[in-house]
């Protein structure tokens, strides 16, 4: 019942909602926090692309490499600056913290750029499509499912075989005792938000390149599916935020598929009704992580 | 080798422990025993660099360890087997022990511990790439004891190695203790299995609410209470 561009649109969509959760949880893994923020990276990526656009030439594809590079240095700060000053006061003061560090990325956007919404460029290839057997494939989707799958790739490769990757991993779990084996916690939050600003940057990319243009308040979609796709896969493991983000991407379309056209709009609404499903009989998620509820003090 | 010297400390408002002295000369084996909420534990998690001193010192090799972090703590030689093991669930034993050498960055190195573990832990190199959460008690003890000793400690740090173990492994745990003593580790072993780690050690402190209540050969201590009023917590009359 499936056709090829609805699997490969679904994969697309799912590829792309699996970077979102995946760099919202590998922050709260260690700091069990949800880094409300983590839109505004989104943003900031957009922005910068939009920003690079304007000068003298460069490569599409240097712009994008510097402008995942500013999220990645973004997250950094963010980190540096806010979160590591009131770490070890109450979750609620972190929790706090990142609704200021949200407001004032968003503000900082509004008056250095406008509250208008800037057309960012893309190469030719983002809106071309490539014609498989009798259907049409747009390059975005292909371009989006190689590219996390890669990025997925070199992740997991990451957390596995690197000594750095497993004290992340370990760290998730048990924080105080990672630090007992020598492994400094500064490192381990600083490694987890560098990476988080890495996915944000890769998916600002991909984001804006579906919908064209960046605005300040751009970064509250993702946020939203990041969150939804982590309740559904389970917010203490990596597995799990990957698995929901996909989940979320086809089930997402698949709902837009079989919907009719008049109620398309309440397709969101259908959605959170399955969300609140599973929260009822899995309250956990789906995969069941294998972290500890303990936090960094 | 480790001189704790009159430490106070405090968890929120609750002072844990009062006045603790304890010295660990090198090659020793000291136990510290008492009741539950004596202190024991919060003796060598303050050692460990996990809370604070308000006052008093703990010097390792005669430098003052009490403000360091517990990243630096483990690079100075002291490394700890936790309370409840704290085995890493979701990484696969290698990694655990990975982790446990941490601080030592030589591969080659790495290897031949390795090796060694296995060949001290034979479960463990059986279980060599199954998750740590997968592991029962006892080997999930081992683990713990394997994975402090990748660090190449010279004070080695055991809070209740036994608790929770069958009788069998118990006895396990106690030969592979004083095993570990007699290669010349250094150790500061908490236990609540006090009669057992009387017979193991030469030395003892007996801690009773924030308070070292007695020092000295196991006949002292034995002498000094009552043991199953410090067993059960409380005055049994």
């Amino acid at each position: 019942m499936f056709s090829l561009d609805f699997l490969i649109n679904a994969l697309s969509l799912g590829s792309l909602y699996a970077l979102i959760a995946l760099g919202l949880v590998i922050v709260y893994g260690i700091l069990k926090l949800v880094n409300f923020a983590y839109g505004e990276l989104i943003m900031v990526g957009g922005y910068a692309l939009f920003m690079l656009g304007n000068l003298p030439a460069l490569p599409w594809l240097v712009m994008a490499l510097i402008a995942v590079t500013i999220a990645m240095l973004t997250s950094y700060l963010t980190e540096r600056v806010a979160f590591r000053p009131v770490r070890e006061k109450s979750l609620t003061a972190i929790l706090i913290t990142s609704f200021a560090v949200s407001t004032l990325l968003q503000n900082a956007a509004l008056l250095i750029v406008s509250s208008r919404s800037r057309a960012v460029q893309f190469p030719a290839i983002f809106s071309g499509s490539v014609r498989l057997g009798n259907v049409d494939i747009a390059n975005r989707n292909i371009l989006v499912i190689v590219t996390s799958t890669l990025l997925l790739i070199a992740l997991t490769l990451l957390l596995k075989r690197t000594i750095l990757g497993i004290a992340l991993r370990a760290a998730a779990d048990k924080f105080q005792m990672t630090r007992m084996l020598g492994v400094p916690a500064n490192l381990i939050i600083s490694v987890a938000f560098v990476i988080s600003g890495l996915l944000a940057g890769v998916v600002s990319l991909f984001w804006i390149g579906r919908v064209g243009s960046v605005t300040p308040t751009i970064g509250l979609s993702p946020l939203l599916i990041a969150f939804v796709a982590t309740v559904i896969g389970g917010m203490n493991s990596l597995e799990g935020a990957v698995v929901g983000g996909y989940l979320y991407g086809f089930l997402f379309s698949i709902i837009s598929l079989i919907l009719p056209q008049n109620l398309l709009d309440y397709r969101e609404a259908l959605m959170f009704s399955i969300v609140i499903l599973i929260l009822l009989f899995k309250p956990e998620g789906l995969i069941r992580g294998t972290y500890s509820g303990e936090r960094v003090g | 080798m480790l001189a704790i010297e009159n430490i106070l400390v405090r968890y929120g408002s609750i002072t844990a422990l009062h006045d603790i002295s304890i010295k660990v000369q090198t090659g020793e084996l000291v136990a510290l025993i008492g009741a539950n909420g004596a202190g024991k534990t919060t003796t060598l998690t303050t050692v460990a660099g996990n809370l604070k001193p308000v006052t008093g010192d703990i010097q390792f090799e005669n430098t003052s360890i009490a403000s360091l972090s517990p990243e630096q703590i483990i690079r100075k030689g002291i490394a700890i087997v936790p309370e409840g093991r704290e085995i890493f669930a979701s990484l696969t034993v290698e990694e655990n022990l990975k982790l446990g050498a941490y601080i030592r960055r030589d591969r080659s190195e790495f290897k031949r511990d390795l090796d060694e573990t296995v060949t001290m832990f034979p479960i463990l190199g059986e279980r060599i790439h199954q998750q740590g959460g997968t592991l029962s008690g006892g080997e999930q003890q081992q683990l713990a004891v394997a994975r402090a000793l990748m660090s190449h400690p010279k004070l080695l740090m055991m809070d209740e190695p036994s608790l929770g173990l069958a009788p069998a492994l118990v006895d396990q745990i106690f030969e592979l203790i004083v095993k570990l003593h007699d290669s010349g580790m250094t150790i500061l072993l908490v236990e609540q299995n006090v009669e057992r780690t009387l017979d193991i050690v030469k030395r003892a402190y007996l801690l009773k609410n924030g308070r070292v209540e007695a020092e000295g050969a196991p006949e002292v201590i034995r002498k000094h209470v009552d043991i199953e009023s410090v067993y059960l917590g409380s005055k049994v009359n």
